[in-house]
């Protein structure tokens, strides 16, 4: 098992007493695709974020277990983690405006995540990040590992972040949001490069997303979140079975070209869904 | 290519600045309500003395053709002559300004050298007693008057301790032993290899500097610490502690490059509040600097001296600035 959560909680200090961002939530994955859904504030980043202990400094994280490849996240030291982060399980970040430093070239970039996890000469490891750009299916490796991230489309920005993340070979892929700041035909594009990348290495993948068919036509599951809890953890095929009715409100809200509805339905929340 | 014409550019908005500094000063100074030629013929010299006085100066003649005469000879180099020291203002400034220079330099290296690091570890160690000690320690820098911190130590280091010399740029017995080249004396000392003469000019610059150096090292260390928090809070900084780096390096190599570009327009503009000439802090310790020579010129009412320093003051700001704004393009890839 590479990730296996049990009984997750984050916690944010307030006015009023601590305030639970992420309750109970359990979870475990292997070699596969996991979509993790949620709206904004669903506690989905902040459950992908503990995993590599990248939290903000006044979040409290409690957990039965909190595992990573068998290594006990929570209690281990800073010089383990860095051997977690990057090295063996890496993460996307949504804009890659802000994502990626401004004052460092992209190949700069890349050739650092190489050279943190190898023994790896400055020489090597700019060829390395060619390298990698080049398997990110960028047309000209060499310009853009000397380009500045302000001179990088939303998607060749992505890429780049992408070619950063595997650098070191992770057995883990985090994406958090990978595509929300894209086009729509980018976002494909990206989706397509990162289906091929993770099943071509054999790597895990987290993907999180507020985009349910989407997760669900690219992952084996998909983990439905809501006010920082799991409601409900589905294979990607069973979608139409989906029993809680946040999900199935979900579903209900998507627009289809074949079912003519003049108006999407809105969906009515229970507040019974929040204890 | 690009990047050399938008600096011209810059650069060229130089002399029309000056140009404009050069106007207001000479009218400030004409219509103040002082006489400049009392403050050289005396209270009570005859009429006829002022008149002649008078005409000499060429103050008789309309304000536009005084203003076209002085610019005239400012093209030339020449600022006119101090009525008080009754030498050029040229070769007034070339003997005061070093002594500032040389004050301001030291000053602000040691300002830098310990308020970055100050307003850094401030920013990573956020709410900690470190922070909060940072933050006393720069507010006493701010807050206590420059001329009682000066005064105080004096009378710790100089008059209780002995582990500095008074006041002034050296001592008495040494003063003119070297030969003066640059006018800065530490590197005058240093090309006539007179080790003595150069130990002494550091001794001297010690406290003068320390004390400078406390008030701008405050200002850059909270202003550092400020840049850095907003640095810190970057997405890209999540990125850099993804990807398994150490905390040095993502503090270092990732948030500090990136406040690069607003540290250097704080630095600029102390350093050019330093080179402006701390006049109390060199009354207190009798520095024969700018700041000391432009407040006795104004008290004097000695026009060609304050206008000259004056000048001079304004020229360094805006060669500062222009260097500071050849600094952002080296530093930030996307004003380039």
């Amino acid at each position: 098992m590479l990730v296996d959560i049990r009984n997750l909680s984050i916690a944010f200090p307030s006015a009023t007493g601590p305030s639970l961002a992420v309750r109970e939530v359990s979870l475990s994955l292997g070699a596969e695709k996991l979509g993790i859904v949620g709206e904004s504030g669903s506690g989905k980043s902040l459950t992908a974020r503990s995993l590599l202990r990248l939290l903000p400094d006044n979040a409290t994280v409690t957990a039965d277990r909190l595992e990573f490849a068998g290594i006990d996240v929570l209690g281990a030291s800073e010089r383990v983690l860095r051997g977690i982060r990057g090295k063996r399980a890496g993460l996307i970040l949504q804009d890659p405006k802000f994502s990626l430093n401004p004052v460092m070239t992209a190949g700069a970039q890349i050739a650092e995540a190489f050279r943190a996890h190898r023994r790896a000469g400055r020489r090597e490891a700019k060829a390395a990040a060619i390298d990698l750009l080049a398997q990110v299916q960028i047309r000209d490796p060499a310009r853009v590992a000397g380009a500045y991230p302000h001179e990088l489309s939303g998607g060749m920005g992505q890429r780049v972040m992408i070619a950063m993340m595997l650098a070191p070979d992770p057995e883990l892929l985090i994406a958090d949001e990978p595509t929300s700041a894209l086009d729509a035909t980018v976002q494909a594009e990206i989706l397509r490069l990162m289906e091929d990348l993770v099943s071509r290495r054999g790597m895990a993948l987290m993907l999180i997303s507020h985009d349910l068919p989407l997760v669900s036509h690219f992952c084996d599951r998909v983990a439905v979140m809501y006010a920082g809890r799991i409601v409900e953890t589905l294979a990607a095929g069973e979608l139409a079975r989906a029993e809680h009715p946040y999900t199935r409100g979900l579903l209900e809200c998507l627009p289809t070209l074949t079912h003519d509805q003049a108006r999407l339905p809105v969906m009515a929340r229970d507040p019974a869904w929040l204890a | 290519m690009s990047r050399l014409r938008t600096f011209a550019a810059a650069a060229s908005s130089v002399p029309i600045t000056l140009f404009g500094l050069v106007l207001v000063t000479f009218l400030i100074g004409r219509v103040m309500p002082i006489d400049p030629i009392i403050a050289i013929v005396g209270d009570h010299a005859q009429n006829d003395v002022v008149e002649a006085a008078r005409l000499q100066l060429g103050l008789d003649r309309p304000l536009a053709v005084q203003f076209w005469l002085y610019v005239k000879l400012l093209m030339q180099g020449d600022l006119g002559r101090s009525v008080m020291t009754s030498n050029p203002v040229t070769r007034d400034i070339a003997q005061y300004f070093p002594a500032t220079i040389e004050l301001a330099t030291v000053a602000i290296l040691i300002a830098v050298a310990i308020g970055i690091p100050l307003g850094v570890l401030a920013a990573v160690r956020r709410g900690s007693w470190v922070d909060h000690g940072v933050r006393v320690f720069c507010l006493a820098g701010h807050s206590i008057p420059i001329f009682l911190l000066a005064l105080i130590g004096l009378l710790v280091f100089y008059a209780t301790l002995g582990w500095t010399p008074g006041t002034g740029r050296s001592d008495v017995g040494l003063e003119g032993m070297v030969p003066d080249v640059t006018g800065f004396l530490t590197i005058d000392a240093l090309l006539a290899r007179d080790w003595e003469s150069l130990r002494d000019a550091c001794a001297h610059l010690v406290l003068p500097a320390g004390v400078l150096a406390y008030f701008s090292m405050a200002y850059i260390a909270r202003m550092t610490r400020a840049f850095m928090l907003d640095a810190l809070s970057g997405e890209f900084v999540i990125t850099a502690r993804a990807k398994g780096l150490s905390a040095a390096r993502v503090i270092w190599r990732h948030a500090f490059p990136n406040i690069a570009v607003r540290l250097v327009t704080v630095l600029a503009l102390t350093y050019a509040g330093l080179l402006e000439g701390a006049v109390v802090t060199e009354t207190v310790f009798g520095w024969p600097g700018l700041g000391q020579y432009l407040t006795i010129s104004l008290l004097n009412a000695d026009m060609n001296a304050v206008l000259g320093a004056t000048l001079v003051i304004g020229l360094s700001y805006l060669l500062l600035n222009l260097l500071a704004d050849a600094a952002y393009r080296l530093l930030d890839p996307r004003v380039r």
